[in-house]
């Protein structure tokens, strides 16, 4: 067995100069709601990673969903409201329409912005309204139990398709992207994933640029995350993000969509 | 004196909503409402004013900007008839849970469903009881006139902030398309005053401001909706208004009207007192909740018998009656649907109710 090195004592770990990593100031010293393995808090870490380093505290304003990160304002010290399900991105029009100055996101799973939501998300979209929106895709309800979403894969099984989501009922999973980044409104649409540090590092880029077009009123930017719900998808959290690779992936190819206003895909 | 103009009702709200500083209209189509958007986009309230106008995919889309721009702390107004403020309920529900403040108006038409674009009263129970989910109430008000149509969206606004909680301004369609001499106040700036929990952006060492309706420990939600009720509490104490028309003297029968139901039985009144000796009182509740109970509990008291007239099957009958008990005789009369009573209509109403036995 090799000797472990216990040289450097915890006095000596903590020291600024020995430090590799610290969680953004902006997070409350509260327990997430998320499972464990979620991508969620990675993705929250990583926006206000980003708002703490672009120094925009005092100018961003967020609205949170109804889903499984409804209550993402008790994690993060900023303001936000919480919007009815499915009308974030109505909710963050009206804020940005008062507040032209400000940064302003809004924060949405599948459900909320593909499903009941679909109405009020494309008309924001189509007004090009000048806000981010981060829009999670996992293919589920999460927060409800693992029922369908209208992102669901075909014959994937949901506690509502339990022998799997059949396109001939169902219809097919809905590329809300892929159908937003048509409308002249939307200016950078871009998709990720955060399930290996690569790509962690992608989506920080991706929210950097949207938060800093959003400054010049270029219109609105969309940020998509596939991401994973083990609890849902009843996996452990390795198998679930191998199971994204295989599954997610080729239907909800990353990277970017829409850049400087034109299609690149 | 103000600027005196002629206009419609629907027309009164919206230049009302320019000069009391109104930061942002939000709305979407519906008849017999239209008007107060197609002014607000003719007067240019951007330039007027600053304020912003946007039309809504939707009126749920509508609601929904409401409650995000007043979140910021701004002054913020929607319109709408009937089956559009059923569109908004739930997030009604969400802006009076997490206390914000907005004007909401009403031009209600008759339903249910689709049912007709003619004006009714049948809204009372929506307007009134909650109308979404949970235990909450608005405070309404029911203008009866073009004026008031005016004079209630600034009182509208003072209601809204001073209770951080939506007002319902519960007109008709006979107030908003009809059109009468209006005395408008005097502009007013557009406010640059910060509410301390607006969500404006988390400055220096400030605690975060978070605008949510969301408890999900039932006893701090229960906390927080016995916070509500003593907010409730304290408009039914402080904020009812009414006027009494005819009640000097003694009475024979009171009746109890709102809106444009309201003129017609002053007209009524009149002609009882004038042809046939009968003094009729008439107690017109201008705040529809808070509701006038010690105004007409008092008035109850000395007449033979109070007739509520509304363009409805009979909704506000129901809390006159929780408010007189059983020992005072209450009756409903009212044309609905669409259909607007005149005087002869309430007169036979009344005389068949009251005097033909």
């Amino acid at each position: 067995m090799e000797s472990i090195d216990v040289s450097m004592d915890i006095n000596e770990i903590i020291k600024p100069e020995n430090l590799v990593y610290k969680k953004s100031s902006l997070f409350e010293e509260k327990p997430f709601s998320y499972c464990p393995g979620c991508g969620h808090g990675t993705i929250q870490r990583t926006l206000m990673e980003v708002v703490e380093e672009m120094g925009i505290t005092e100018d961003v304003v967020g609205v949170a969903p109804v889903g499984c990160s409804v209550t993402m304002y008790e994690f993060l010290d900023i303001d936000m409201l919480q919007a009815p399900h499915g009308r974030a991105a109505a909710a963050a029009t009206g804020l940005k329409r008062v507040l032209p100055d400000k940064y302003v996101f809004s924060y949405q799973g599948d459900g909320d912005f593909a499903a009941i939501g679909t109405g009020e998300s494309i008309h924001t979209c189509n007004r090009g309204e000048n806000i981010l929106v981060i829009f999670v895709n996992n293919g589920i309800y999460g927060m409800t139990g693992g029922q369908m979403a209208p992102t669901s894969l075909i014959n994937m099984k949901t506690s509502t398709t339990p022998y799997g989501r059949k396109q001939e009922q169902m219809g097919s999973p809905l590329k809300i992207t892929e159908l937003i980044a048509q409308l002249p409104g939307t200016y950078y649409v871009s998709r990720h994933a955060v399930h290996t540090p690569a790509g962690v590092r992608k989506l920080k880029k991706a929210i950097i640029k949207s938060f800093e077009l959003q400054k010049e009123n270029k219109g609105l930017c969309f940020i998509e995350v596939v991401s994973n719900c083990n609890s849902g998808w009843k996996m452990t959290p390795v198998k679930s993000n191998q199971w994204m690779e295989e599954n997610m992936f080729p239907f909800y190819p990353l990277g970017d969509i829409k850049v400087d206003g034109k299609l690149v895909k | 004196m103000g600027e005196i103009k002629l206009m419609k009702g629907n027309e009164a709200i919206a230049e009302a909503a320019i000069r009391v500083g109104c930061d942002a209209y939000f709305g979407y189509p519906i008849t017999p409402q239209s008007e107060v958007m197609e002014y607000l986009a003719a007067e240019k309230p951007e330039e007027r004013t600053g304020m912003v106008l946007l039309q809504a995919e939707s009126e749920i889309g509508a609601i929904n900007m409401i409650f995000g721009a007043a979140s910021a702390g701004k002054k913020v107004m929607t319109s709408s008839s009937s089956p559009g403020i059923s569109l908004m309920q739930e997030c009604i529900s969400y802006i009076a849970g997490a206390e914000l403040p907005c004007v909401i108006v009403n031009v209600v038409r008759g339903g249910p469903g689709l049912g007709t674009i003619q004006p009714s009263q049948a809204d009372y129970f929506q307007s009134v009881k909650g109308g979404g989910h949970g235990d909450y109430r608005l405070l309404v008000l029911a203008p009866d006139s073009v004026q008031e149509m005016s004079d209630h969206v600034k009182l509208g606004f003072d209601l809204a902030f001073k209770y951080r909680n939506p007002v319902m301004i519960q007109s008709d369609g006979v107030i908003g398309q009809m059109m009468e001499k209006v005395e408008f106040f005097d502009p007013i700036p557009r406010s640059t005053e910060i509410q301390p929990w607006a969500t404006l952006g988390r400055k220096g060492m400030r605690k975060k401001n978070v605008i949510t309706s969301l408890d999900l420990d039932p006893y701090q939600n229960e906390m927080h909706n016995h916070f509500l009720q003593e907010k409730y509490r304290k408009m039914e104490m402080d904020e009812v208004r009414f006027e009494e028309y005819n009640c000097e003297g003694k009475l024979d029968y009171l009746i109890v009207a709102y809106g444009c139901s309201a003129r017609v039985s002053k007209k009524v009144i009149e002609y009882a007192k004038n042809e046939k000796g009968l003094n009729i009182g008439l107690l017109r509740p201008i705040t529809l909740f808070p509701f006038p109970k010690l105004q007409i509990e008092k008035l109850s008291k000395n007449v033979k018998a109070i007739l509520s007239v509304e363009m409805s099957a009979g909704q506000m009958i129901e809390d006159i009656k929780l408010t007189v008990g059983k020992g005072v005789r209450v009756e409903h009369y009212g044309r609905y649907g669409g259909v607007v009573h005149n005087p002869e209509d309430v007169w036979n109403g009344f005389k068949e109710i009251f005097l033909n036995e």
